[in-house]
């Protein structure tokens, strides 16, 4: 149904794909910058395939589940789904996870006009790595999803939580590699930077995909991910149900 | 005041609550600037009691109106019972299990439709939330066509399962609801003022269909509803609720009995009757209208009111009727009123 209901709205679909431009805007800034002379270890081609990869990690990761949450509460239609015999956030999963087949038909065709441009080089040739690709991306979009979940859950106690989202969003634009990549942040901070689910969120995918990411840290990121994956999962499951209890279901 | 029903079988009630009570606390804040201001550091509360200690029991397959005035904890109430909402305090059981622990054998066996909201997908035909809620229900492939094409058959849905559900007039639309609710065959259906907004017509056949239903499949259906001929024409017993306490649990005759004992008598006259002959009909005028004309009259002394009238004056047409089972409640709950 969640995917019927993208395609129901292809205009605003399309419109919602080319508003995701922030990071070929970066591609450009970056690949400027880099004209003049490589900016740590990445030249002009590694922040077009990092960017590229950053476009098509956030394509492939987006979630919506934050706004239907605040919109279902204010509105009173939360009811149609706590009516449903299964978990509500299970259905919010559900509904997020069928889109991605139609935001997978813009990655396709962007994935190959990169690798046409850029090469086959601009891929991870590691077997470990490019088997991990799918679990990356899976966990990419689980710690986008499951985060926002939780911030849509506040509000049942506060009847909106958008600025609260707002404030996530602003972390995940500088903390997760979206804008600069977490290679080029100082020594100082890289090391908390590194520890906060964010970096997993994006940047963990982007470079096992482009090879940016020494092997021999891949299964330790990717274990890492999982980690913050599970306890999103059982915070935003707690959190659930803490807050239905005070769910006052106004509205008719 | 109001007697537990008569024909209650305690040992198939299908929902036993008793106590229950649902308080809020809801902030104020008068209108204005400096007002908005102050409730940046200071909003008073005010606790609001929905429901208030009510207790009844239904039995399965009952068909049950719940009644009371805007605010009263009517679905409030109904929320509590369908799992929405967590009581503050007492207890409920339905269908054998305490809703707001909302397993989903407990779901599975409820259905909550409500007149003002929907459960329809806006932007997909009905037939694509159809298929949703099988797959939700777990419904096998025989059994949802079944039950599908009982209830498009029935409500006359041909026509309407490939539209988008945003171009539906609000009756179709109320239509496939009443068929997105009913497919996992509930035992037990809540309906919340299920046809408000329809025509008179759309409300005929959706209460036809409810008592349909609850025949056919035995389900236990409550209702609330402010229109007075779906309560009449599906419930045999009523439960009123004001300001959260319940004031009458029992059959709608015994109601109507208990707080207007009287009937009411319209007569079509064959002409325009004199005032003189008026006067001497024994009975209390409510209205004249030409030549039709209202009385009340006393249960008891209505054979002795209906001889005087024919003699008095030329009856082309005479029925007798209780009174308006909406001046009943609004007398029952004037009663109640401090």
């Amino acid at each position: 149904m969640g995917f019927a209901s993208a395609l129901a709205y292809r205009a605003e679909f399309l419109i919602w794909v080319l508003a995701y431009t922030m990071p070929l805007i970066m591609l450009a800034l970056w690949t400027a910058v880099a004209a003049e002379g490589p900016v740590g270890r990445f030249g002009e081609r590694d922040f077009a395939a990092y960017f590229t990869g950053t476009l098509l990690v956030r394509l492939a990761t987006g979630a919506w589940v934050v706004w239907d949450m605040n919109f279902e509460v204010r509105q009173g239609t939360l009811q149609r789904r706590l009516l449903w015999p299964v978990h509500a956030l299970l259905t919010y999963l559900a509904e997020n996870l069928a889109a991605l087949p139609m935001r997978f038909l813009v990655v396709a065709p962007i994935t190959l006009a990169a690798t046409a441009w850029l090469g086959l080089s601009l891929w991870t040739t590691d077997p470990l790595q490019l088997s991990l690709i799918p679990l990356s991306l899976l966990g990419a979009f689980l710690l986008t999803f499951f985060p926002m979940a939780m911030i849509g859950t506040c509000s049942l106690f506060w009847e909106s939580s958008i600025a609260l989202f707002d404030l996530w969003l602003a972390m995940y634009t500088v903390l997760s590699g979206y804008v600069v990549p977490l290679e080029l942040f100082p020594p100082q901070l890289r090391g908390v930077v590194e520890l906060l689910p964010f970096r997993y969120m994006l940047a963990f995918p982007v470079e096992n995909m482009t090879g940016f990411l020494p092997r021999e840290r891949t299964l330790h990121d990717l274990a890492m991910q999982w980690a913050y994956v599970l306890a999103f999962a059982v915070a935003a499951a707690g959190l659930w149900r803490v807050g239905l209890r005070r769910f006052a279901a106004f509205g008719g | 005041m109001s007697p537990a029903s008569a024909t209650a079988c305690y040992k198939c009630a299908v929902i036993e609550v008793d106590g229950l009570m649902k308080h809020y606390s809801v902030h104020e804040r008068p209108p204005g600037m400096a007002a908005a201001l102050r409730s940046l550091f200071s909003r008073p509360k005010r606790l609001v009691k929905a429901v208030d200690g009510i207790s009844f029991r239904i039995d399965a397959a009952e068909r049950v109106g719940f009644l009371g005035p805007n605010g009263a904890g009517k679905t409030t109430t109904l929320k509590m019972l369908s799992g929405l909402l967590l009581p503050t305090a007492g207890r409920a059981r339905v269908a054998g299990h305490v809703p707001f622990e909302r397993r989903p054998e407990f779901l599975s066996s409820i259905m909550l439709v409500a007149g003002q909201k929907q459960q329809l997908l806006w932007d997909l035909p009905p037939a694509e939330t159809f298929e949703l809620n099988r797959a939700i229900y777990g419904l096998s492939r025989a059994t949802f066509q079944e039950t599908l094409d009982e209830l498009v058959s029935v409500l006359q849905l041909e026509e309407l399962l490939q539209k988008p559900v945003r171009q539906l007039s609000l009756g179709e639309r109320m239509k496939c609801e009443l068929a997105a609710a009913l497919l996992h065959r509930p035992r037990v259906l809540f309906l919340d003022e299920p046809t408000i907004g329809l025509d008179v017509t759309m409300q005929a056949a959706v209460r036809d269909f409810i008592r349909r239903y609850n025949e056919r499949h035995g389900a236990t259906v409550i209702l609330t509803s402010h229109y007075m001929e779906d309560v009449a024409a599906l419930c045999p017993r009523v439960i009123v609720i004001d300001r959260g306490h319940l004031v009458w649990d029992g059959s709608l005759g015994d109601l109507v009995r208990s707080i207007r004992p009287e009937k009411r008598i319209t007569l079509t006259l064959a002409a325009p009757a004199a005032p003189e002959a008026l006067a001497g009909l024994g009975a209390r005028l409510v209205s004249v209208d030409g030549t039709q004309l209202r009385l009340q009259v006393p249960q008891a002394e209505l054979q002795g009111v209906v001889s005087s009238v024919l003699s008095c004056v030329t009856v082309s047409d005479l029925t007798v009727e209780d009174p308006p089972l909406e001046e009943v409640l609004a007398d029952l709950f004037a009663r109640q009123s401090p």
